[in-house]
């Protein structure tokens, strides 16, 4: 059944794709390594996906612990926050989102030199996110919170605990932005050498699965430290 | 290792010369079998490191006082002994060594889903290894906190913890990966016709395995790199003294940790469900039964990790909580040994090498698995909590389920993984030994335990000596057995006879193809009309 889906999807792009069977390959390719199988990528994918959101998990777990414990020391916390450069980001985020996926579905389509484009401004939008969080970090850090600095030790225990988390969860989000736009460059040039082409771009739809997954972590960290006081 | 070739109709996987010669036709080998073998490899290396290591312990234990090595060593001692031995030796150990070779032979394929990452899972174990033993030697000493990494003590030494959960992480990371390919291969490698009731019951528990490493190994990973973290920024997350709950670590370890004593048992498991019905001629004895349990205790298994934390302050409804859970785990636990023996009955038993590990196995996990319950009861738990029961029960569960099972596999595929045969009475002679000193060592720990001898104590009262002093001559029959059976598949390995494609009689597909195997395994992709262990004798009978 979900062999039949994916058919449906890229028949629609109105182009052949190669018989997807992975059994059928191993018994006609010479080597076994030759083999291709897209529903497998995918799959393997997905399970990569989950493990990133069970690491980013154990950290949700601990902004719930000690939200529970330190309510008050985390909402007045929050309040040193800039809700509008959060927000900035978040808008950001959520339209390289949409570029990214356009970018598959041009490529679909045969669409080289769009799909190309699209992936320059998602990784552009990547870029804007994290000049963003440069600031916003830079700021801080001028104001004296930092891990370890004398002016956040000077605060309340709860205070300490929602800036180390929120260092930890930005911070840990950032790489895999950074890691995210290494993927897209890759990427980017990958279509361009026509690697990746109308008949076989499971590698970037991989890419996108995988930009969807940051993209939706932060939509959870920005209320979770901007919006919620 | 020089190997001819054994037949001129094919090129086996070791006579296979590809893109690179020498070293680096292995070590750039994506080839599952290959890497299979270099993980049994660099896994024995780090076990007899290990063992090493348990032997100066033990020889510091023969008598009171300082015998061999101060305090702090010591300290170092266990810990090294415990990181090597698990996260270097029993949770790869059968996954990534014999699951690589032989799930995509047992299922028909010609390798895993994705090889090229599955040669990255091998050098990120390698990494791991290498950073692990290095941060013995660097400045700030090796790591003293005991496996277990528990903070604030972690964040406080100056001795290389950084280093060593690196180590851990990477090694994490390895395992994930693995995780993910198996899982994979099983949803999309099944040769024609092999559903997934048809699956040899090694693969169901390399599979359930395959999900415990995807799901629980992540959380572990983000409570290491978090601990690194708090050593380097003092970020507080941890740290009491900035408002952090030790209690938490403790919580987010074990949510991993106590998944990875699965990851550990249940591929031995799968090992016993094949070694049993080749050498008792006999299907196996609710095959439905012995799969699921494997998904049970891959479930529950979730359940359970706060039963290490008993002591640690905790809400009473809480610890009845998580014992009652320990108890379940239990019961699909029983499930399997039951059908095991079941199995035998009637069965026409051969007892050769690998079924004298099986009964050795399923004897030892037995003690293993009652003790079990002794610690998983509130209030026996508070009397035997950190003494040597404890350290006796995860001796008598790792090393007398896991261990013995991985040698046990050794002996079972040696010939198909090499082509050549061992010297069985050699091998039967250092089962015996093993046997013997493997319960003077670790029995006596339970004595020494109920008595109130405290574990990673270096020092003891003179009422234990007795006790003490058994367990080291036990442990030096045990290592003189491992180190006779070692040095039989070694001499095997060189010079052994040939073996031939099916030395046990045993009906999974990786006894059709010739041994060694050819590089791609199979010829033609066998196409699967019937379950996995129907013998041809038995066939009748039914």
């Amino acid at each position: 059944m979900r062999e039949a889906t994916y058919n449906e999807q890229v028949t629609d792009g109105t182009m052949n794709i190669k018989e997807t069977n992975p059994i059928s390959h191993a018994v006609s390719e010479p080597h076994p390594h030759v083999h291709r199988d897209d529903i497998g990528s995918k799959l393997g994918m997905w399970l990569f996906l989950f493990t990133e959101i069970l690491l980013f998990g154990g950290l949700f777990i601990l902004y719930m612990a000690y939200r529970f414990q330190y309510s008050e020391a985390f909402h007045i916390a929050a309040r040193d926050l800039n809700v509008n450069i959060g927000t900035l980001n978040t808008i950001i985020l959520l339209t390289s989102s949409l570029t990214m996926a356009l970018s598959i579905a041009a490529i679909q389509k045969g669409k080289r030199i769009l799909s190309m484009t699209l992936i320059a401004s998602t990784i552009a939008f990547a870029a804007a996110f994290m000049v963003n969080k440069y600031f916003e970090w830079g700021a801080k850090f001028a104001h004296g919170i930092y891990p370890g600095s004398s002016h956040l030790l000077e605060k309340e225990k709860g205070e300490i605990i929602f800036f180390g988390l929120y260092y930890s969860m930005t911070g840990l989000h950032g790489i895999h932005v950074m890691v995210g736009i290494i993927l897209l460059s890759i990427m980017f040039v990958s279509v361009w050498r026509g690697k990746t082409n109308p008949d076989k771009f499971i590698i970037l739809e991989n890419s996108g699965l995988y930009w969807h997954l940051v993209d939706l972590i932060w939509i959870f960290l920005f209320p979770l430290f901007y919006l919620i006081h | 290792m020089t190997h001819q070739a054994h037949d001129n109709s094919y090129v086996s996987y070791l006579d296979y010369k590809g893109k690179h010669s020498g070293i680096w036709a292995w070590l750039l080998s994506t080839d599952h079998k290959r890497i299979g073998l270099m993980y049994l490899t660099g896994i024995m290396l780090f076990f007899v490191a290990g063992m090493s290591l348990g032997f100066v312990m033990k020889t510091e234990m023969l008598s009171r006082g300082e015998t061999l090595v101060d305090a702090q060593t010591y300290n170092a001692l266990f810990t090294l002994h415990g990181v090597i031995m698990i996260f270097l030796v029993i949770i790869p150990g059968i996954p990534a060594a014999f699951g690589n070779f032989f799930l995509p032979i047992q299922i028909g394929a010609k390798d895993v889903s994705f090889p090229r990452l599955n040669l990255f899972s091998f050098w990120l174990y390698m990494a791991g290894g290498v950073v692990a033993l290095s941060s013995l030697f660097l400045q700030g000493g090796p790591i003293d906190t005991g496996w277990t990494f528990y903070v604030p003590y972690s964040l406080r030494t100056n001795t290389n913890v950084s280093l060593a959960l690196l180590a851990a992480f990477l090694l994490g990371f390895s395992s994930i990966l693995t995780g993910l390919n198996f899982i994979t291969t099983v949803h999309r490698l099944r040769a024609p016709g092999m559903g997934f009731f048809r699956m040899p019951l090694f693969i169901w528990a390399l599979y359930s395995t395959a999900w415990i490493q995807v799901i629980a190994t992540p959380v572990i990973g983000i409570t290491i790199v978090l601990v690194i973290v708090e050593r380097l920024f003092s970020i507080g997350i941890f740290d009491p003294a900035l408002g952090g709950d030790p209690i938490l670590f403790q919580h987010l370890f074990w949510i991993y940790s106590h998944p990875a004593v699965y990851i550990m048992i249940l591929p031995a498991m799968g090992v016993v469900s094949e070694i049993i019905p080749t050498f008792a001629k006999r299907t196996i004895f609710g095959y439905k039964a012995i799969a699921f349990s494997s998904l049970a205790i891959a479930f529950i298994g979730y359940f359970v990790w706060a039963h290490h934390m008993f002591t640690s302050g905790m809400s009473d409804l809480a610890r009845i909580i998580f014992s009652l859970f320990t108890f379940l785990v239990a019961i699909p636990s029983g499930v399997k040994v039951f059908n095991w023996v079941a199995t035998l009955y009637k069965g026409s038993i051969e007892p050769r090498v690998p079924f004298l590990f099986v009964m050795m196995f399923i004897f030892l996990f037995s003690i293993g698995g009652l003790t079990g319950l002794v610690l998983g009861n509130l209030a026996t738990n508070i009397h035997t909590h950190g003494t040597y029961f404890v350290v006796a029960h995860f001796h008598y569960v790792m090393f007398g389920g896991t261990v013995i099972i991985l040698f046990g596999a050794l002996h079972y595929w040696f010939p198909k993984m090499f082509g050549r045969m061992y010297n069985e009475k050699v091998a039967t002679v250092s089962v015996i030994l093993i046997f013997i000193g493997f319960n003077g060592l670790y029995f006596t720990m339970f004595i020494l335990g109920y008595m109130g001898m405290p574990r990673r104590y270096w020092d003891y009262l003179p009422e234990y000596q007795l006790l003490h002093t058994i367990s080291a001559i036990g442990a030096y029959i045990l290592i003189a057995g491992i180190l006779l059976m070692l040095h039989n598949l070694w001499k095997a390995l060189r010079k052994g006879p040939k073996a031939v494609q099916n030395p046990w009689g045993g009906v999974t597909l990786e006894w059709t193809v010739p041994s060694p195997p050819p590089l791609e395994n199979f010829d033609e992709i066998p196409i699967i009309t019937h379950g996995p262990y129907e013998f041809p004798e038995a066939k009748g009978v039914k």
